[in-house]
Formats: structure tokens, sequence, C-alpha cells
């Protein structure tokens, strides 16, 4: 940037951009200056007034470091630059005060709050606030707001720094929070009363600097200090948000999420945070083997002998699910010798080529885009980090076109059709005026699912070609970009790899039918639809009792880490694979993790670069003519996407709450 | 006793006196006397010692006995699962499980202390906002088995119930001092 301003604050000299405020050159020199109501993903508001610093030479108050920016201060009599002072008596003074005056309607209820451990006010209260009160009135007390069932709220303890307010209306786009009254009657509101309609509304929980907003789910159970902190990786969509599983014993508290820039910046989904309790519900925690048509518990040794059997000279078929680790599919392709697939939706996803099934494009050129084309897809409810991030771009001026259902996404969009005609019109560039250039086409799974996704894809990236923008394919799956990474897939898709298999070997695939018919092994964590279906089912580990691999949207490899450990006798996906592997005859060639991990690293070079994109080299597909009819998205009931979101009460609550509302209306 | 070892020579008026009050008190049992009169001193005094399971010694308001939970006059119970003793005890014999009780008020679903491994520091006691752990005046509750010493809720509240006038009035009298 060419605006560089010089400043020294506490004796020390940095050199920062004019446009950046006193608060964050402190930052960058390394100055903590305490806050509640800046965050460095929302807009400055001000209002707290914790962090007051002294400016030399300016007005004789101190000043709002957060709202002043380092190229408004005056420079010294002789060009000097401007000196700020952050432990100046005049601060501490400040400081102490600004602290009074938030305790003063405060209640000190931090043993009975479950932000008592983690609370910003308390740790600030402590560095910088005086140990007795002078106030001897009574406190305010506020009423409660219902937020749903997710967030819940103590508005007395309420400090008004705003954070869910700009949160709610900036991010998560619905502008139902706001502040009413002034002084000591400020009160944060919501319109009318109503509850939030909004899937990222727990991130209101981790803004929340003090305890007035706390997760329902999480109430009172657990106490900071006393949870295992896990960094992880999250699979309830494509995106692979960055996540901290806290467990506390063998039991996961709750899932926060982690600041990845080029992800999830730090935002997650609700489904992402409150999954949690569907991972202590309608878990398969013992091996079954169905005996005259009723399953029955066994042990693991007579689950593998009736597998081994059973598949004894017949065609086996393996199928793996949306949440399926990399590993455990590169087991499982080893072992299996026939078809393999894990487009369970049916969607086209060119094999081979990582131009078609990921695209070109990096979650982080949405922020730079200056158009976005939504095709057949609602990132709402795909990927509801990813919307934010389109609004994100919206905001900061990026035009949007959607073809596909209409749907309300938070932001304006030209809606250039409901389906292959709106394709087929905007393909050759014409609709290219209400669009615009240095684009970013996303392409959902629903627009794929078709008997024509071949042609629905070769028209979006002609579209690409002609736009000169970037591809990316949105995906609802964790485990699928990684599946077809490593080739778990069959030429013809899902009705070609089954075709003729009398054992289906099912991977975690809950979101399919398997016809009656073959025998079916279902490898799992949940009993859901692949284990009702089941003949044999072994239980397995869920995505925070194992470590492995995940290929996001995007094609980023990222590791997820075990945070507990798998209940009664599930056992790990590659471990299960690699004892029946040695059951059936031909043992796989690795003994632990690791020893698969550097043998798939050995065939896919690129898994290894974790948390690294690979370019995609760009494979042109000839235009294909496209059927007929509107796009259908591929996730319609948000929480309800996958067997631990079925298994929640959290989640089966806010799919009935989603049901009982209005369905969104189109713009 | 007259040493014999004593050379004759060496007799003289300094010793004949010695010997002879020796022989005095001798004749009149002094030491006898003396013991006697010690002993019925203390015989008639009042007693160090007490009867033991029968008396009981006087105990500090301060005393750290056994453990116990209480409650507030209406029988609501005080503790409210902030789970501060947990964090602070030393041996971590300290185990709390919590959630929203029915009315949405945060209460403890279990409470346990071993009290194998307490070390009686009192430190739950000091770290408790609302005066619910305490540790009482009862030392008495030696057990046959180690399992007896591991107690839940449920004993921690019957033990407040039990002792609640001794602990009040410890903690009225401990006031003035905190």
């Amino acid at each position: 940037m060419s605006d560089l301003k010089k400043i020294v604050i506490d004796d020390q000299e940095v050199e920062v951009a004019g446009a950046m405020t006193i608060l964050q050159a402190a930052e960058v020199a390394g100055i903590e200056i305490p806050r509640f109501c800046y965050h460095e993903r929302l807009t400055i508001a001000g209002n707290c007034r914790m962090c007051l610093v002294e400016v030399v030479g300016g007005p004789p108050k101190p000043a709002a470091s957060c709202a002043m920016q380092v190229r408004d201060l005056r420079p010294g009599p002789e060009g000097q630059p401007p000196i700020v002072k952050t432990k100046s008596p005049m601060v501490k003074k400040a400081r102490e005060g600004v602290m009074e005056f938030m305790l003063l309607n405060h209640p000190l209820d931090c043993p009975i709050c479950d932000q008592g451990g983690e609370c910003d006010l308390q740790d600030q209260a402590m560095a910088y606030g005086v140990d007795f009160s002078r106030s001897r009135e009574a406190k305010r007390s506020v009423e409660d707001l219902d937020l749903g069932p997710l967030v819940s709220t103590t508005m007395t303890r309420c400090i008004s720094c705003t954070r869910c307010v700009r949160f709610t209306s900036e991010i998560a786009g619905i502008t139902v929070m706001g502040q009413t009254g002034r002084g000591e009657d400020a009160e944060i509101a919501t319109y009318l009363n109503c509850t939030l309609d909004s899937n990222l509304q727990g991130n209101i929980i981790d803004l929340c600097p003090v305890g007035a907003l706390t997760s329902k789910p999480y109430a009172f159970s657990a106490r900071p200090w006393e949870l295992k902190k896990t960094e992880t990786i999250d699979v309830m969509d494509a995106l692979g948000s960055n996540i901290r599983v806290d467990t506390k014993g063998r039991e996961v508290m709750r899932i926060v999420p982690r600041n990845h820039d080029g992800i999830n910046e730090e935002w997650i989904s609700d489904k992402t945070r409150f999954i949690w309790d569907g991972l202590r519900s309608q878990r398969l925690d013992k091996p079954y083997v169905r005996v005259d048509g009723k399953l029955t518990p066994t042990t693991w040794a007579e689950a593998f002998a009736a597998i081994k059997i059973v598949s004894k000279g017949k065609k086996v078929a393996a199928i793996a699910g949306d949440l399926a680790s990399t590993e455990a599919m590169y087991a499982l392709k080893g072992m299996i010798d026939g078809n393999v697939e894990c487009r369970v939706d049916g969607a086209y996803l060119p094999i081979g080529d990582r131009s078609g099934y990921v695209g070109t494009a990096t979650i982080e050129d949405i922020d730079t885009a200056q158009a976005i084309m939504l095709i057949g897809t609602n990132p709402r409810l795909e990927s509801p980090v990813l919307n934010a991030r389109i609004r994100k771009a919206w905001l900061n001026g990026a035009k949007i076109g959607v073809v596909g259902e209409a749907a309300d996404l938070t932001y304006e969009y030209f809606h250039l059709g409901d389906g292959r005609e709106g394709l087929m019109k905007i393909a050759d560039g014409s609709g290219l005026d209400e669009v615009g250039k240095n684009t970013v086409v996303i392409i959902g799974q629903g627009a794929l699912a078709g008997k024509d996704g071949e042609a629905v894809l070769s028209q979006a990236k002609r579209f690409t070609i002609v736009t000169e923008s970037k591809f990316m394919v949105l995906h609802t799956a964790a485990a699928r970009v990684g599946g077809m990474d490593i080739g778990f897939s069959t030429e013809g898709g899902m009705i070609n790899a089954l075709d003729k298999a009398e054992v289906i070997y099912n991977l975690g695939a809950d979101e399919m039918d398997i016809d009656a018919g073959p025998f079916v092994i279902y490898q799992g964590s949940h009993g859901d639809r692949g284990a009702h279906r089941a003949d044999v089912i072994l239980p397995a580990a869920a995505y925070t009792e194992e470590s492995g691999i995940f290929v996001n949207t995007e094609g980023r490899p990222q590791m997820a880490q075990r945070a507990g450990f798998a209940p009664g006798d599930a056992r790990e996906n590659w471990a299960i694979l690699r004892a029946l592997s040695a059951e059936l005859g031909t043992a796989l060639p690795y003994n632990s993790l690791n020893e698969l991990r550097a043998a798939m690293f050995k065939d896919f070079p690129h898994l290894a670069a974790i948390d690294e994109v690979p370019v995609n080299a760009w494979k042109a597909a000839a235009p294909k003519k496209l059927g007929s009819g509107s796009f259908t998205n591929a996730v319609t009931n948000f929480y309800q996407t996958n067997p631990i979101a079925r298994a929640s009460s959290v989640m089966a609550a806010m799919a009935q709450l989603a049901a009982s509302q209005k369905p969104m209306a189109a713009e | 006793m007259v040493s014999r070892a004593t050379p004759a020579g060496q007799w003289g008026a300094k010793t004949m006196t010695v010997t002879l009050k020796r022989v005095v008190n001798n004749f009149l049992l002094k030491d006898f006397i003396t013991g006697f009169t010690l002993g019925m001193k203390y015989f008639f005094k009042p007693k160090y010692t007490i009867n033991y399971p029968h008396e009981k010694g006087e105990l500090s308001p301060r005393f750290r006995g056994e453990h116990a939970l209480r409650r507030y006059p209406n029988g609501e119970e005080r503790c409210i699962a902030c789970k501060l003793c947990e964090a602070i005890c030393p041996a971590q014999a300290i185990t709390i499980d919590a959630e929203p009780r029915e009315d949405g008020s945060r209460r403890t679903t279990r409470y346990d202390i071993d009290m194998t491994k307490c070390i009686y520091c009192g430190f739950c006691q000091e770290a408790c906002p609302v005066d619910a752990i305490v540790e009482g005046p009862n030392f008495e509750y030696a057990t046959e088995t180690r399992e007896e010493l591991f107690y839940n809720k449920e004993k921690l509240l019957a033990n407040g119930a039990r002792w609640e006038a001794e602990i009040a009035r410890n903690i009225e009298l401990d006031a003035p001092y905190r």
C-alpha cells in the first residue's frame, strides 16, 4: 500500500498503512489493547470504549484506538511520527473507569455463567480493572430473548458491544437483531421477538465477549478448563471447516471453530457446531449379523467369518458414503477386487479430471471476484460458511448470478433461469452484461445429478472459458473429493458399479437405497439407512474418533485428528479393513495408519501436501447437448444431511423448526 | 547412702552435713511424700485426658472434618455446579457433572468426593462462592471398606442436613475473620 505511515506506540516505531486503526497498528507492534466491541471481521462500532489510548499531542482526552485511523493522527511539530501510549497513567485510569462502568450493571454471576473461565470481561476485569466496587446501587435486570433452540440468552449480562447485531446483519445476512434504548435502557432485541433464522447463528455465541449469549445444548455441562481440546476438521459439509473438538472423558462436549483464512475464516455453521449430540446416540457399538432376517449382535470374529463365507468367489462392489476418510476409501479400494464408487448422489464428476470435479478456483478467490455465478446450487444450505463469503464479496460490490432454484441467499442476485434453459442462455456468454467478468463459477451437485450431468458440466465449463473465469464445484459431501482423488469411482457411475454385484461393501453410504438382492456389508458409525439394509454391520469410528484426511471442495487435503475413542467395540475404519483383508486371505500391505498413509501418498502425492491447494490443469470438455427442466438443489433439509445429523436431537429440533417456518421466499 | 569409694582422709564437715541430710530425708520418707503429693495433686486436678467416645474435645470453628453439602433454609441446595472446588482441589478428589434442572437453573447431577484422596486442605470450602461445600466438624466417619469413603451427592447432602446447625454456627463464629 502506498499510504504507509510511521507511528510510535509505547516507544516502539512501526510503519503501517494509514488506513489501519491504532488498535491494528498496535497489534502489528505486538502490543495488546483490550477490547470488547472491536472484532476484526466485523465493522467498527467503537461503543465499548475499552480500547482507549493516549494520543500525545492530540486532544487532551483518551481516544478509542479501534476507531482512530493512523492517518488521522497529527505528526509532531517537526514532522515526527505521532506518539501513542497504551501504558500511561491516563490510559490506566481510563480503562479502570470503563471497566467500572461495565461492571456497574453486570451481574456477578460468574459461578453459574457458562462463559466463566473463557470470558473476556472476566479476564480483562482481572487485568485492567480495580478490585473493588464503589457502586451501592441496585443493578439493572433485562428480560431474556428467545433466540431458538441453539442460543441461550441472559441479557442482564450484556455489555452492549453489539457484536451479535453486527454479525447477524453483516455476515449472516439476517436483519433481525438490533439495539433499542439509550444508556441504562440500552437492550439488544430481535425484531418482533422472532427467533434467528440463520444457519450461522451459533457464531454469535463465540462472538459474545460475556455470557449473554451461550450455547443452549452445551448449557452448564462443562467448564472450559476441564475440556481436552483437539484441533481437527469438520465433515458436515464439503468446505472442511477448521474446528476444535472439546472432549471431556470420551464424550464430545462441544465444537468450536478455528481460524483459517482460506476456508472458514472463523465461522462455522450450526450443523458443524451442534452436531455433537448426534455422536452419542444411534451408535453402532458392536458387530451385527443378520440371522433369519433379524440383525443380531455378534463378535468381530463371527462377523468376519460370515463375510468370508458369503463373499467367496462372488462379485464384490464397494461404495463409500459422505463421511468416509480418504484412508478408509484407499484401504477399501485396495481390499476389494471389483468396482468401487463414491458418487452416491449420482452427480456427474469426471473421473481423472480434477478441473472438472474440483475446479480451478480456491475459496479465497471468491473474495476478489467481481462476479459470482451459482449454477444449480443453494450455498446457504449446502455450505453456509461459503455463502457468508459470497455475501462478503457481494457487499464488496461483486455481482451474483443464479441459474437454478431461486432462494433467499441473504444477498441480491440476478436470477438467470431455473435450470438448463437458463444455463444454455448464458453458456455462450450472452448473459454477460448482467453478470460481468472476473467471475467465479460455482456449480452445485444438484446441477450435476441429472441424467445429463455431463452435458451440464460441459456447458458450465464452456461458460467458464468464455468469461475467462475460475471454476468451482461445490460438493455436499466431505468425502467426495478425496474419493475422486484416489479413484474410488467407476466409469458410468453407481449403476455400472453395482451392476451384477452379489456382495456390496458399504462404507458409510446412508444417502442412497440399495436394491434388494445383493448381500450388503455396512461399515459405519450410526444405525441409519445403510445399517438397516445391511446383512453384516461392522461398527466404525465417527469423524471425531479417528485421524483421517479429507479433501475439501476446493481440493485442499486436510487432516482430521482423533478427539476421543469410538464407543464399545467400534474400531477405526482403516483398522477394520486391514483386519478383514487378513481374514479374507490377502492382508493389506500396511500395519499402521502411518504405513497406510505412506502407501497412499506414494500413489497420490498431492494428498501429502496437507492444507495446500494443488493447481488443477484445465481440461476442456466438448459442449454437449443439455436436456430440459430446472435444477433441483442437492440439499433441501439442511439439518438432516447425514447419519450423525439425523441422530442428533438438536438437529431434529432445528429441522422441525425450519419446516414449520415458511419456506424461504424467492427474491 | 555413704559412698564407699570415698577416701577416708577426705571426711570433713561438709561431707558430714550432706550425709546427715540424707539420713534425715530417708527417715522422714521425703521422696515418697513428694511423689505421693504430686500424684495426689494430679489426682484431684481436672483431667487433661477425656473419656473419648463418651466425651469429646472442643473443636475450632475452622476445624476441617468431613465434607457436607449445605442447603438454603428454604431447602434449596446451595451448590450451583460452578466447579470451582473441582478446579482447585489439589488431590483431584472432587468430580462434578452438571446440567440444567427442569426449572432451568444450574445444578449438579453428580457431586462425588473421593474421601480417600482428600487431603483436607479446605480449598474447596474456600473456593465455594455460595458456602455449599464445607468441611464440617465431624471427624468420626471411619469405615470398614474403602468404597464407603467414595461420597456421592446424596451422602454429602445428608451430611449437610445432619450437621447444618454446627456448620452454620462455625461459619458465623469465623465470619469476623474473613
